[in-house]
Order: structure tokens, then sequence, then C-alpha cells
């Protein structure tokens, strides 16, 4: 029962959409800087094509997926008709139009302030503007995803609320506050700079916001990833999810520690205090329980799954794992991918290993292995296992999907296990060219060369998960049969209170941020003398 | 159930919710503000409170040795956006009866003089502050000091919004064959040399930093080796001593060459 199929569809299709052309950047990005390509003649293009990956791959990509998958959870989860479809339009208006008016300035070359704003930089207004239309529309997708939930407690007083409208709403929430932080640095702080009101710039305060929001940005993209883990994974192998609790005190974790911990990206910072950078620190390594509640609990669902194929024994079980089903394969790949992810970013979290890699290429490596590995490769996985109930036909297409989900998995690490080894031989990010001929650099040309493979493994990966995608469109039509989310070995039949809403921690995650952030941004702003000079980037001279 | 009450420390959830976040603040503060600060071996903390304040980031007067004198005279000028606006038609009138006096050197009639910038169609920054440097003796040059001298602070505003008010003249030697040398487009980062474009015109230009397209190559060679060498130091922050070290005595060669064939 999907009734808002359009509405989904639409969603994926744009973000998938943009996912392809931003991956087209950045592979070109991976190839004109490594030595395969003399110099670029002009860096102003490759922080053009950063600006642009970064701002479609960051802002535009993962917020259509997890509204569009919000929506779809609403309805197959609550089973009734979203409250508020029309708005929901208007939403995935609102983003379409920001990220349109965003990337024309973008590509105009009168903003390359890459998607993580950087001021004193400066670009164009419209760059911001078309970002705030992104996020505002993305709020009304919290707002709507608040309102059904809220609207079908009040009609089923008492039951528990289905886990992943609950993760959902979650996501949507940790999303809501999260979004606050940028939402004030780019409203308050460059905005009227960037419409010529003031010319100078507080950056320290602006990257002590937009930390508010970098960090969690990052969870709220792997919150749709987790809601898979939890409720397509263990039905999609034929198993049980171990617990329902433990999924829901997981995502609510993440509501609580996501957010106020973002001041680790700032620990080469001299504006906030070493003792905030401390604390903060301390909640970042808090952030790594909800992922290893999830892993044990998925393992034990798969162990549960492999079980009940007959599997015996303390390793039977895995052999006995389907090991040809697409959903087995994505999770699979994602957990290996956000294992050695995870332990990298042990690393980052840390505030005295942080110094060896701060800045570096590992940073890139990073976050892309988590975030374009781990995650991506389960928004495949959800589009592959939603398709049939949006468009009516079925995804026959079972090997060409396999190759798909091999080959992102190995491109992936082919890209980024390189990209991290460079990173630790000091090779700085966010640079348009490198001299390899330079003896200090030189050991690094062979690694950069084989990340750019890597690269081309991920388009060609893109370029099947479209094939399977549009082939399915094209399929004969079939029935779906209803829309199952995976059942637990103990189905919920009364939560607790605390598990059934977010009231409590909804409240501890805004008291926690004033605690971690209150100070450090009220002492910037009362600190006279901080501002420096706007640096306009394109603008005529 | 549904009359379970969820704000009390009745209720466990929210008792151990509160508890453990409140915990690990309390625990995370003492060692961050408190076991840190006095871990540091060179902290010279005076109290608790001071120890919580360093870690918190408030800014502390901090027991400093003096800094160096230095030894020559360096440039003094602040500048900032708005003190060169659009030109003053006043200014610049007055500007032009002083240039009388700088247009044999400095002029596009001068005779034959390579060892000189052309200013014409310079930025008033970069005019401005080089005569004041000059006028401090941060610059010295054996013709030019004694001009400077006696120049006002209003006369060097004056000359300098007379030589930005005139167009710039073509270079004596354009030649549309000779591309931008790596040095000039891209510097050297693993030098630590920006892109000297980034800076005095092509791709971008700097307040105060002048426009070198058409120079002579001989005085750009000669300031450029000057800075190398040290005998020339009225750059802000040793920006162009620090540049020109590091740069090969090809890549002089190559740079002024270029910005010499620039139209």
């Amino acid at each position: 029962m999907l009734n808002s199929k359009r509405l989904v569809l639409a969603h994926f299709w744009l973000a998938f959409v943009v996912f392809g052309l931003a991956l087209l950047l950045g592979e070109w990005q991976m190839f004109v800087r490594s030595p395969l390509n003399p110099w670029v003649s002009n860096s102003e293009l490759y922080y053009r094509s950063v600006t642009a990956h970064g701002s479609a791959m960051g802002y535009v990509f993962p917020t259509l997926i997890a509204m569009g998958f919000g929506y779809a959870i609403t309805e197959f989860a609550l089973k009734r008709p979203l409250i508020g479809r029309r708005w929901a339009w208007t939403g995935l208006v609102l983003v379409a139009v920001g990220a349109v008016t965003a990337m024309i300035p973008v590509s105009l070359g009168l903003a390359s302030v890459l998607y993580t704003f950087y001021p004193p930089m400066i670009g164009n207004p419209f760059y911001y503007i078309g970002v705030v239309l992104v996020v505002v529309g993305s709020w009304i997708w919290v707002a709507l995803m608040s309102i059904n939930m809220a609207a079908w407690k009040r009609d089923n007083p008492g039951k528990p609320v289905p886990l992943a409208m609950f993760a959902n709403v979650a996501g949507a929430y940790l999303w809501g506050w999260t979004a606050v932080g940028a939402a004030i640095e780019v409203i308050v702080l460059i905005l009227p700079v960037a419409l010529g009101l003031r010319t100078t710039i507080d950056a320290g305060l602006s990257r002590v916001f937009f930390s508010w929001t970098l960090h969690a940005i990052v969870y709220f993209w792997l919150m749709p990833t987790y809601i898979a883990y939890y409720t397509i994974f263990p039905r999609a192998i034929g198993g049980r999810l171990y617990s329902d609790a433990m999924a829901r005190i997981a995502f609510i974790l993440f509501v609580v520690v996501a957010m106020p911990i973002g001041v680790h990206h700032l620990f080469a910072d001299p504006q906030v205090g070493a003792g905030f950078k401390f604390i903060q620190s301390a909640f970042t390594a808090l952030v790594a329980l909800p992922t290893l509640v999830t892993v044990f609990t998925i393992c034990a669902s798969a162990e549960i799954a492999g079980r009940l194929r007959g599997g015996k024994g303390p390793f039977g079980w895995v052999a006995a794992l389907p090991w040809g089903n697409p959903m087995m394969l994505a999770v699979t790949f994602s957990f290996v991918m956000l294992g050695f992810g995870g332990a990298g970013g042990l690393i980052n979290m840390s505030y005295q290993l942080d110094a060896s890699i701060h800045n570096t290429q590992w940073i890139t490596g990073h976050f892309h292995l988590i975030y374009a590995g781990a995650i991506v490769i389960m928004y495949f996985a959800i589009a592959y296992d939603l398709w049939p109930h949006l468009t009516g036909r079925a995804l026959n297409s079972i090997g060409l999907i396999k190759a798909q989900l091999w080959l992102w998995f190995v491109g992936m690490i082919v890209t980024t296990f390189p990209w991290h080894y460079v990173g630790i031989l000091g090779m700085p990010r966010r640079m348009a060219s490198y001299d390899y001929a330079n003896p200090a650099i030189a050991p690094e040309a062979l690694s950069v060369s084989i990340s750019v493979f890597g690269g081309l493994l991920l388009l060609v990966s893109a370029g099947l998960f479209f094939a399977v995608l549009i082939r399915g469109h094209r399929a004969v039509q079939t029935d779906p049969g209803e829309y199952r989310f995976s059942v637990a070995v103990h189905e919920p039949v009364r939560v607790p209170v605390a598990l059934n809403g977010f009231a409590l921690w909804l409240t501890l995650m805004i008291a926690l941020t004033f605690i971690n952030y209150g100070f450090p941004i009220a002492e910037l702003l009362a600190t006279k003398g901080n501002a420096v000079p706007a640096v306009y980037v394109g603008a005529a001279r | 159930m549904s009359a379970e009450r969820l704000f009390t420390f009745r209720n466990p959830w929210f008792a151990a919710g509160v508890g453990i976040t409140g915990a690990m603040v309390v625990l995370s503060f003492i060692i961050g503000f408190v076991l840190l600060p006095y871990a540091e071996t060179n902290a010279r903390l005076s109290s608790l409170w001071d120890a919580i304040c360093s870690a918190a980031g408030v800014p502390r007067a901090t027991v400093v040795s003096e800094a160096p004198k230095p030894t020559a005279v360096t440039s003094n000028v602040v500048m900032n956006s708005q003190m060169f606006g659009p030109p003053d038609t006043r200014s610049v009138g007055r500007g032009a009866t002083l240039a009388m006096q700088c247009a044999i050197c400095h002029g596009s009639n001068r005779q034959g003089q390579v060892d000189t910038p052309n200013l014409e169609g310079q930025p008033a920054a970069s005019v401005y502050k080089e005569l004041r440097d000059f006028k401090a003796a941060a610059r010295t040059n054996a013709v030019m000091s004694p001009f400077a001298l006696k120049l006002s602070e209003q006369d060097m505003l004056d000359l300098a919004a007379y030589y930005s008010y005139l167009p710039r003249q073509p270079g004596s030697h354009p030649d549309p064959a000779v591309t931008a040398p790596d040095i000039v487009a891209r510097g050297a980062p693993m030098r630590n040399i920006p892109a000297c474009s980034a800076c005095h015109g092509t791709t971008d230009a700097k307040l105060g930093a002048p426009w070198l397209d058409g120079q002579s190559a001989v005085y750009l060679k000669a300031q450029l080796q000057a800075f190398a060498s040290g005998g020339r130091r009225n750059d802000i922050s040793e920006q162009m001593r620090n540049i020109a070290r590091q740069m090969t005595a090809a890549e002089i060669d190559e740079a002024a060459r270029y910005y010499a064939s620039r139209p």
C-alpha cells in the first residue's frame, strides 16, 4: 500500500541523477590531481568542481534519499496515507530549486568556496540561498515526519510506534536540530557579507557553527542505512530482528550524542578552548556505542537467519546465509567498509592522534569510505528493495545487481585505502595539484594513481546501477505484494514511553548542545575584534 | 501504560538517560578542565579557576619574552580596503602637478629607463605604500629616497590617486608567444611559493601588491634578487623575501621575462 509512489520515485530519481553527475565530477577531480595528468592549468576549475561535488553529494543527494525513504516508510509502516502530501511536493520543489540556484553560481565560478563554505571566503549569495532552500525543503520533511508520527500515536494510544517509523523520525529530528548550526552560519554570518551589507566576518565563529552541523550531518546521511540494517535486512535474508528495544536505543543514542560533538572537527582551530575539545572528544567516543550495538544486533539477526536455514555449529550458520541475495551482499560490504572507516574515525576523534592526519588526504579517504562506501551502498540496496513497490514491476537483473554491488565495494576499497595511505605520508587535502616530481611527494604518486582506477570502477558500478533501475521500469508489471519490514524475535506489544517517543531525548540533545557549545559561542560573540575582511571568490577586481 | 510519566526520576529511563549523560559531562569536565591543564608542564597556572579559564579558551595574559628588535627599519604602512576609494578629482589634479618631478623616470616617456617601474595605471595602494616606505627608509634607493623624504602624507595620497587614475600604457615588448611559466601560474607549493599571478595580476590582485604586466625585466629581476639577498626588506611579514629566497635563478629569469612580455 503506497499512495505516494510518484512522490517517492521523484525523490529517488532526482537524488540519483544528482549523484550520477556529482560522481563524474569526483572522478574528474581524482584524475586531474593525479600524476596521470599534467597539472590542471587553472586550479579554480578544480575548486569549482569540488564545490559542486561536495554540495551535491553532501546536501542534495542524501537529503533527497532520506526524504523519499521517509515518506515511503511513513506509508508502509503506519499503513495509512501520508498526511501533508502537498507539503511534501513543496519540499521536493524547494530542494530542486535550491539545488539549481546553488549550482548556477558554482558552475560560473562565482562560489568556489567548497561545500564547507570556509569563511572568510565568500561566494555569490545565490549559492548560499540555494543551500538554504535545500535545507528549508528538508525541514518540511522533518515537520511532516513528526506530524505523521504524532497523528498515528493519537489514533493508536499505547501501541508501540513501528520501529521503521520510530527510526525515521529519529533521523528527522536529528537533522532538524543539526541543520540549525549551518543555517545560523549562512543566514546570520555569511549572507550579509555575500550581499555586501558587511565586509568583514568572524571566521572562527562561523567555523564553530559549521562544526555544529558538520558531524551530525554524517549521522543524518547514515540514518537510512541503519534503518535498512534493522528493518529490511533481517526480512530480506529470511531471518528476524534480534531485538526491537536495542534498535530503538541505538537510534535514541544517535539523537542524543551525534550532534554536540562537532568540535572534534576543530581540533586544530585556535578559537575553541582545549577543555571543550576534550569534552566533545569524550562524547565522540560515546557515539561509537550505537554503531557497536547495531553491529551486534544485526550480526545476531543474521545468525538467526543462518540457523533458520539449517546452519549448525559456531560458524556453520555463516555458510548457510543466502550469499547470493543482493541485500546480504550489500550489508556485508557495508559492514566491512563501516569497520575500516570506523577504525579510522577513532583516530580522527582522538585529540592527539588527529594531529598526525589533520587536513591530510586521510580525512577525505575516511569520509568517502564511510559515506560513499558504507552508507551509499545501502542507498542502492534500499532502492533495489523499494523499486518493485514503486514501479509495480520486478527487478529481474539479479546478476547485474550483484555485479554492481561488488564493483562499488571493490572500487571504494581501491579508491579509499591508498587515499588513507597518502594521508599518513602527509599529503594535504584541498589542493588542485601536486608536484610529483618532488622527491618529498614522489612516493605518493603510485597510491594516488591507484585511487583513480578505483574511481573508474565506481563509475562503471554507477552505470550498472542506472541500468538496473531503468530496466526495472521496462519490466513486465507484477504485483509485488504488501511491503513488509523485519519482524523482531519478540515483537513489542508495549514499549516504555521513553522508547516510544523523543521528548526526553530531544531535551537531552538540546541540553548537551548548550553545555558543549554554549560557552564557546557566547565567548566568541562577546570578544571584539574577531572579524576579518571577507575574501570574495570570483568577484570582479 | 500511557499514564506512565516520563520526566521524573522515578522513571528508570529518565533517571538513566539524565544520570549517564550528566555523569559523562561531569567526568569529562573534571578531566578536560582540571586534570589536563595541570598535566601541561608549561602551563603556569595560578589557581584552579585559572586552569578552568585556560581550558575554556578565555583569552589570558601569558608570560612572553620580549620580541627581538628588528635590526633594520621595516615597513610600518597599514592599509585597509577603505583607504583607496574612487579617485577624488582634486587629489588627482594635485598628484598630476607633483608627478612632474617623477615623470622622467616613471612615465611612459621615460628615457630608456629599464631599472625603474612604470607607474601609470598602478593601483593606488601600491604607489602609496612604496612612497611611505621610501620616506621611512624601509626601502632605500640613492635616487628615489631624497625625493620621498620631502613628500607629505597628502602628497603621497595624491600621487597614488594620480597614477592609479592614468590608464596603463601598453608594454614595451609585448610577446604573446611567451606563456605563463609554472612559477607565475601555479607557484611551487612544495617550496611554499604561491603563484606570482595570485597577487600581482592576471589571476588575482592583492592590496598593496603592484601590477607587474609590462614592467621591465631588468627591474623585476633586480628586485627579486634584492628580496632574495635581503637588500630590500620593506615587504610586509617578509612575504616577498620568503618567496624570492626559495626561487631558483631560472625561475626569477622566467618570471621577469614573462611579465615584461605582457602587453
